[in-house]
């Protein structure tokens, strides 16, 4: 039963609907469930047939984790444990080798801003907007690991205590990291823009390829970095194809609200959601974007099954297996797709325009999101019965914006 | 000798690529034959025409900043194109056997990301990535980077060389066998040590754990560019295959000789390194008619303006006032630092500008050619010009002469500049036995007779 509290003088709007993908899944033990194929995990047929899945269910988007390290346990060095998925593709070009096998669906690998260049991933980014058509969108993380410094060795990255989160030491060195992941996104951002969209004119009077005063230096000069510019790649399809951050606290909230199109939050019941999206909001209008679309989406794990009790009875045989009981930054969602979907319905009234969930096994509850709860939603007339469009931007509402660069004479 | 001799046949084989042409003046974006350069499906056209044709694989080129002539973007050439990674990665899910080789720069670059990247395309292509190694250290392409102009013209090689070795520990550090995900037992790694490094040099002072398992070729094929001494040294110690700029036979022959001649010194052989010059073609149903194309062609690449432009990178300085269907200039080139063109590597093939314009002022006076006549006669003649079979034979004549181990070949339209080589040539050097009618293998290194690292005695190390 729905239990939204809409009115039914109009339609409610339509919920947006991501899935995070990350290895065998987000629990610890996924890779060891029979349906899991965790020696398939490097290969472009595993990544092709989750997005396809995914693409099948008419979702949004999929983000694809990624780092600059193996996999690890704790936030800020290498774990060394054996009995978890260690080792992964490259994020970007996973989607890129997904991007031609699929029509419709938004691809958003993760990038690290701390140890990359800006000029390279804005020209990866626009590229697999072209080779997507449109669909492509990044996820910006920042790293406070030393392990990954030491892979780069060109900057020491102080110790974060653990301990103490919110101390003066280490809220320096996050508001540090996320001020230069700030300057990360802005570049790649005017790089987009570098090329104006009628830049090519192939004008054989003249002999010009290019009108080269529609190909703009951009200029950039920061605190961490200068950029040049233009771009090598010119101007996506998308225009500024999607940025988006994971945030769980004001600094990163602060990065969603200036430069993101969608923010993911864990938020834990709907009164959280709605401070955290008030307090997005805030930021927004500080930041001068009042008004601008920018859409929050809910993050949360699921355990997904026909009742509730084998939900999690699932539940507690992974945990069983992993040694210890599983815990996430996001809220865990053990239970059925019509109880997930009441749940979904129930936290929008928080303001979250969509949901980011993480299949607890990629195999298993991947499907149980596009096969149960995706036709739940529908049911309750707030999920897409087909695509509406071609580009990510559409799928979200978002017009594409003109080059900041463009004469507007 | 070679790698790649069949049984029953004492003909070498060719080995093909396609290059896919872009930024510089052989692509002729003015016809109306000619596609986009950015789009997915010009890509996918020149890839597939390729693997059709059964050819080696695809190549890119790649530079990391819009070429400057005078101060401003240069507008008269094809501009722009894609990350090489991305569209590698994409290219490989609508094809199955080609190569795909990406020029990638080890200035602007770390090892740890490219390493990753690498191993990646490897496994998302199964086996089909290689790596042309460039290196570059202008300041004015270090303006887009986060270190700048950083490094010294002396010292690019130096830290080529040790980032390539640094990426060859990383691939290494994974040998193949440590993911064994053993469901009952709970162990998904043999041990906490795949993928250990530590190194230790002038350029890198990096340690940890690289994240990509073992891909299928082990390593990507490795490609050098440069023909420089530094370069030939650095490629017969560490490279697979050296991209080259095509010559003469008897030019070729002796870049083939020097080459080959240094790989004994670093414990390797001769099959071990192929020469792989790049070259450009012009097929038509007679010779006659392929020599006249070839010669439409080249005024289509060097229009008055261009003509004009590829005077200024001789004479370093500004000669728009000239009229390019009149003589050559008498002002002497300006002698020192280049600030006419910038972000291009041709400026540094003029060693001697006063030398090369009195050679020109010589050559024009003599044969009463304008500025655009003598460009168009001293540039770039395309390689190999003339009827299927008249191309077919001299491919042939320059693989069996030792002058090279097969072509990578750029044709100067985009996307369908391949398409009359590979339905009339191939089919004839497949008639005399000297290239492949199917693919042999599913990997690059297969394609290119080169042998796993896995299957070689070790490491090679390379003189410090």
């Amino acid at each position: 039963m729905p239990s939204s509290s809409a009115s039914s003088a109009s339609p409610p709007a339509p919920l947006h609907l991501a899935v995070a993908l990350d290895g065998a899944g987000w629990h610890p033990a996924a890779w060891r469930e029979p349906e899991s194929r965790p020696r398939e995990l490097t290969t472009a047929r595993y990544w092709a047939d989750l997005i396809t899945e995914a693409e099948r269910g008419l979702l949004d988007l999929v983000t694809l984790e990624d780092g600059l390290a193996p996999q690890s346990s704790h936030p800020f060095r290498r774990d060394d444990r054996t009995d978890r998925v260690r080792g992964r593709l490259d994020a970007v070009l996973t989607a890129a080798r997904v991007a031609p096998l699929t029509r419709h669906i938004g691809l958003v690998p993760t990038v690290v801003t701390t140890h990359t260049e800006p000029f390279h991933i804005s020209k990866a980014i626009a590229t697999l907007d072209h080779v997507s058509s449109g669909r492509a969108g990044v996820r910006v993380k920042v790293s406070a690991r030393s392990d990954e410094a030491a892979h780069f060795g060109r900057r020491d990255i102080p110790p974060v205590d653990l301990s103490d989160l919110d101390g003066p030491a280490s809220a320096a060195v996050v508001a540090e990291l996320f001020d230069e992941a700030a300057d990360h996104v802005e570049v790649v951002r005017r790089l987009w823009d570098s090329w104006e969209d009628d830049a090519e004119i192939r004008d054989v009077a003249t002999g010009r390829f290019i009108d080269r005063d529609k190909v703009h230096h951009i200029d950039f000069r920061g605190r961490h970095f200068d950029v040049k510019g233009p771009s090598i790649t010119p101007r996506p399809p998308q225009g500024q194809p999607l940025v988006t951050a994971l945030a769980h606290a004001t600094v990163p909230y602060r990065l969603v609200a200036r430069a993101a199109d969608i923010g993911y939050v864990t938020p834990h019941d709907v009164d959280d959601a709605r401070a955290v999206t008030e307090e997005i909001h805030a930021e927004q209008a500080a930041a001068g974007r009042e008004g601008e679309p920018l859409h929050v989406f809910g993050d949360l794990v699921v355990f997904l099954d026909e009742t509730p009790a084998r939900a999690a009875a699932r539940r507690d045989r992974l945990d069983d297996l992993a040694g210890e009981e599983y815990t996430s930054d996001a809220e865990i969602f053990t239970g059925t797709p019509a109880q997930l979907a009441d749940l979904l319905l129930h936290w929008r009234e928080g303001g979250l325009t969509g949901f980011r969930l993480r299949p607890a096994v990629a195999a298993h509850d991947l499907r149980a999101i596009t096969r149960g709860l995706v036709p739940e939603l529908r049911g309750r007339n707030v999920f897409r019965r087909a695509y509406e469009a071609d580009t990510l931007r559409g799928l979200l509402g978002l017009a594409r914006p003109a080059s900041r660069y463009a004469s507007t004479a | 000798m070679t790698a790649n001799g069949r049984a029953g046949t004492a003909r070498k084989q060719i080995h093909l690529a396609a290059h896919f042409p872009g930024v510089n003046n052989t692509t002729v974006w003015s016809d109306p034959e000619s596609g986009s350069q950015i789009d997915f499906s010009s890509f996918v056209h020149l890839a597939r025409t390729a693997e059709r044709a059964k050819f080696d694989f695809l190549f890119l080129a790649e530079g990391l900043r819009l070429r400057e002539h005078a101060g401003e973007i240069y507008d008269l050439d094809v501009v722009g194109r894609p990350d090489t990674f991305t569209v590698l990665s994409a290219l490989a899910a609508v094809t199955d056997r080609i190569g795909l080789t990406g020029t990638i720069n080890s200035t602007f670059n770390e090892p740890y990301e490219v390493a990753r990247q690498f191993a990646s395309l490897d496994h998302l292509t199964e086996g089909r990535a290689a790596w042309n190694v460039v290196t570059s250290w202008d300041a004015f392409t270090g303006e887009n980077f986060r270190r700048g102009g950083f490094l010294p013209e002396s010292r690019r090689y130096a830290r080529a060389k040790e980032f390539l070795a640094t990426a060859t520990e990383l691939f290494d550090s994974w040998r193949g066998d440590e993911i064994v995900a053993d469901r009952t037992s709970g162990r998904f790694l043999r041990d906490a040590e795949a993928g250990a490094f530590v190194h230790r040099g002038e350029e890198f002072d990096i340690e940890g754990r690289f994240d990509v398992p073992r891909s299928p070729q082990g390593r990507p094929v490795i490609f050098q560019a440069g023909d420089s001494e530094e370069g030939r040294e650095f490629a017969a110690s560490s490279a697979d295959a050296i991209f080259s700029r095509h010559g003469t036979l008897e030019e070729g022959k002796a870049f083939y000789a020097d080459v080959k001649r240094r790989l004994a010194r670093y414990g390797r052989t001769p099959g071990q390194l192929l020469i792989l010059p790049s070259a450009t073609f012009v097929v038509a149903d007679t010779d006659e008619e392929a020599a006249e194309r070839a010669q439409e062609v080249r005024r289509r690449q060097v229009s008055g303006a261009t003509a004009l432009r590829h005077l200024e990178f001789v004479w370093n300085r500004d000669l728009s006032g000239y009229d390019p269907d009149g003589p050559l200039p008498e002002v002497d080139p300006v002698v020192g630092e280049h600030t006419m063109a910038r972000g291009r590597a041709q400026v540094r093939m003029y060693r001697d500008p006063v030398a090369t314009a009195r050679e020109w002022r010589e050559l024009a006076e003599a044969n009463k050619w304008s500025i655009r006549e003598l460009v168009i006669h001293t540039g770039n003649r395309q390689s190999f010009v003339g009827s299927p079979a008249t191309v077919a034979r001299a491919l042939d004549e320059f693989v069996q002469a030792d002058a090279a181990d097969g072509f990578i070949l750029v044709p100067h339209l985009v996307p369908g500049g391949l398409d009359v080589f590979a339905d009339t040539v191939v089919p004839l050097l497949q008639e005399r036995g000297v290239f492949r009618t199917e693919y042999e293998g599913t990997t690059l290194r297969e394609h290119l007779g080169l042998a796993h690292p896995d299957t070689l005695p070790g490491p090679s190390a390379p003189p410090r």
